[in-house]
């Protein structure tokens, strides 16, 4: 256990010790911030634009509802941003130790490949709520001036944490195949991408298969979060792909040491 | 301490070791001694559990390599060859996260990191980062890690390389205070450094032990040998069979021709046969021009045991 925090706080401190962080963490609010800025300015226009009509009219306004035009396509994006900015913090996590050659110490020392995996997972993991902390204080606006409902918000983000969690042991896998960032970056983003395009083309499938591939499809499941369903099944699905990401990434490990 | 018995290791279809077989006493400083690509740093990796052996085993400690790797990581330190540092981190930071992945309580981490920072001379550099050290400071920091958490055995593969000859000195003696409460194997491919701080030496040539003893009788029972050059006026023939009698000579070679008369002739033995040798030239009717002695030097004997097996 104090192991595998060493490795988390080791992984954590070291994201800040390069100018990736601080260039993620900007690229990453900048975008979440535009996209936030842009859905917000449509819903005013659209009930503005409603308002004046039902003047016009003489009949009662519309109520817009804020969770459901403006929310949950707000997670949606920021989902989408996740899955291109995920890869790039975990390119690192395990190919760094391979280039510098400290997998030499890592194995030489009383710490057991679990340990090493985990703490990076966690330390990955940990990354990514510090990037979602800005679109919390964007979100906190609308509720400063505005009235949405608070429990689709939290949905939303558990749902975010989960879908994270399962984009970074795919990268955390894919970091521990090869000692290149750069390969590790795109071969990370690339599993990511087609564990998220899988489902789209299911329609065309059998429906055996329809529903399998719907199955794996890892966007899928984040649905009925933005929609503000915390539904077990789904967190059952995340726990069980980041466990076998996880799984995966320990044989690498393991399997290295003894190639060597 | 440490028991090696018929290490084998291939990489692929290339063998790195073969046969491997040592002992390291408790207490004792081991020098293991190999030109560049031996099999040394093959053999340290599969001592220190970084990798297994194809074949053989080896008991660390009293821990076997196989079942109780994880006693045996608890109880060595170890030196790569190229130091194993996070380069953004400081130096600091870096001996601090080692201490815990080693293990050290909580509460001692500070001191532990105190007495290694000491130990290896670099109070100066603690609050640097890693990636902006020289070489040689590189290195202490590695050797600083190998000592955390006091470990019983220490495994340093090359730890001199890359110092200047002041940080040399330094290390060695450094080594050479470790003798007594740990157990140290240490690779080298300079044999002097072997000498200074070794008391005991393993030498190692393409993946096979050629030599172990302790170093002073390794010297003296090659120190003994003598080279004889001879400068003879004569045709390589004549000169074999003028001195095929001499029943002492262990080695004849023909160096380079001088010219199509003279011929250079190198012949080494353990007993002094220039008497023999001017005797049978002359007594054959060819021209002695030259006869010079020397000793060998310990870069030599280095190369005679790692070259010409059959002498060892």
């Amino acid at each position: 256990m104090r192991a595998t925090l060493a490795i988390f706080q080791k992984e954590f401190k070291s994201f800040f010790y390069s100018p990736i962080a601080y260039v993620i963490l900007a690229l990453f609010t900048a975008l979440t911030g535009v996209f936030f800025y842009l859905y917000l300015s449509s819903f005013v226009e659209a009930s503005f634009m409603d308002t004046i009509r039902a003047q016009q009219y003489g009949m009662a306004p519309q109520k817009f509802n804020v969770n459901l035009m403006l929310i949950r396509p707000y997670f949606w994006n920021i989902a989408l941003i996740s899955l291109f900015t995920l890869p790039t913090i975990t390119m690192r996590l395990y190919s760094e130790e391979k280039r510098l050659g400290t997998v030499e110490l890592l194995y030489t020392t009383p710490i057991t490949p679990t340990q090493i995996v985990l703490g990076k997972f966690l330390a990955g993991v940990a990354f990514y709520v510090v990037l979602l902390i800005p679109t919390m204080f964007f979100q906190s606006l609308l509720f400063i001036y505005g009235d949405p409902e608070f429990l689709p918000v939290l949905s939303g983000y558990i749902g975010l944490f989960f879908l994270g969690s399962a984009f970074i042991s795919v990268g955390l896998f894919i970091s521990t195949t090869t000692e290149n960032q750069i390969i590790a970056a795109i071969g990370g983003f690339g599993l990511s991408l087609l564990l998220w395009v899988v489902g789209w083309g299911a329609n065309f499938a059998s429906s055996t298969i329809k529903s399998v591939l719907g199955y794996i499809s890892i966007i899928n499941h984040f649905e009925d979060f933005a929609q503000g369903v915390v539904d077990t099944s789904h967190i059952a699905y995340y726990l069980l792909f980041c466990f076998i990401g996880l799984y995966f990434s320990l044989k690498m490990v393991e399997s290295v040491k003894w190639r060597a | 301490m440490i028991d090696v018995k018929g290490l084998t290791r291939y990489y692929g279809e290339k063998r790195a070791i073969s046969d491997v077989t040592f002992h390291v006493n408790k207490g004792e400083i081991l020098g293991l001694l190999g030109p560049n690509a031996a099999g040394k740093t093959t053999t340290m990796r599969i001592l220190t559990c970084y990798m297994p052996p194809t074949s053989g085993s080896a008991k660390v400690g009293g821990y076997d390599i196989f079942d109780e790797s994880l006693e045996i990581r608890k109880i060595t330190g170890y030196l790569p060859e190229n130091p194993p540092l996070y380069t953004d981190m400081t130096v600091d930071d870096y001996l601090t996260f080692v201490s815990k992945i080693k293990g050290v309580e909580k509460k001692r981490i500070k001191s532990e990191v105190d007495t290694v920072v000491e130990k290896a001379s670099i109070g100066d550099v603690r609050d640097r980062i890693i990636g902006k050290l020289s070489k040689g400071f590189k290195q202490r920091v590695g050797l600083a890690q190998s000592l955390i958490n006091n470990p019983q055995i220490v495994i340093l593969d090359e730890p001199t390389v890359g110092l200047d000859p002041k940080q040399i000195i330094e290390i060695r003696q450094l080594i050479k205070n470790l003798k007594g409460d740990h157990t140290v194997i240490l690779s080298s491919h300079i044999l002097p450094e072997i000498e200074q701080t070794c008391e005991r030496v393993v030498i190692i040539n393409e993946g096979k032990v050629v030599a172990e003893d302790t170093v002073e009788n390794l010297t003296n029972r090659l120190r003994g040998v003598q080279r004889i050059t001879l400068l003879i006026e004569g045709n390589e023939d004549s000169i074999k069979q003028a001195l095929q009698p001499i029943s002492d000579i262990q080695k004849l070679d023909f160096a380079a021709k001088k010219d199509d008369l003279i011929r250079e002739v190198v012949v080494e033995s353990e007993k002094d046969i220039r008497k023999d040798l001017a005797k049978a030239v002359v007594n054959n009717g060819l021209g002695l021009l030259e006869l010079s002695t020397e000793r060998f030097t310990l870069e030599e004997i280095f190369l005679h045991l790692t070259t010409k097996e059959e002498v060892a």
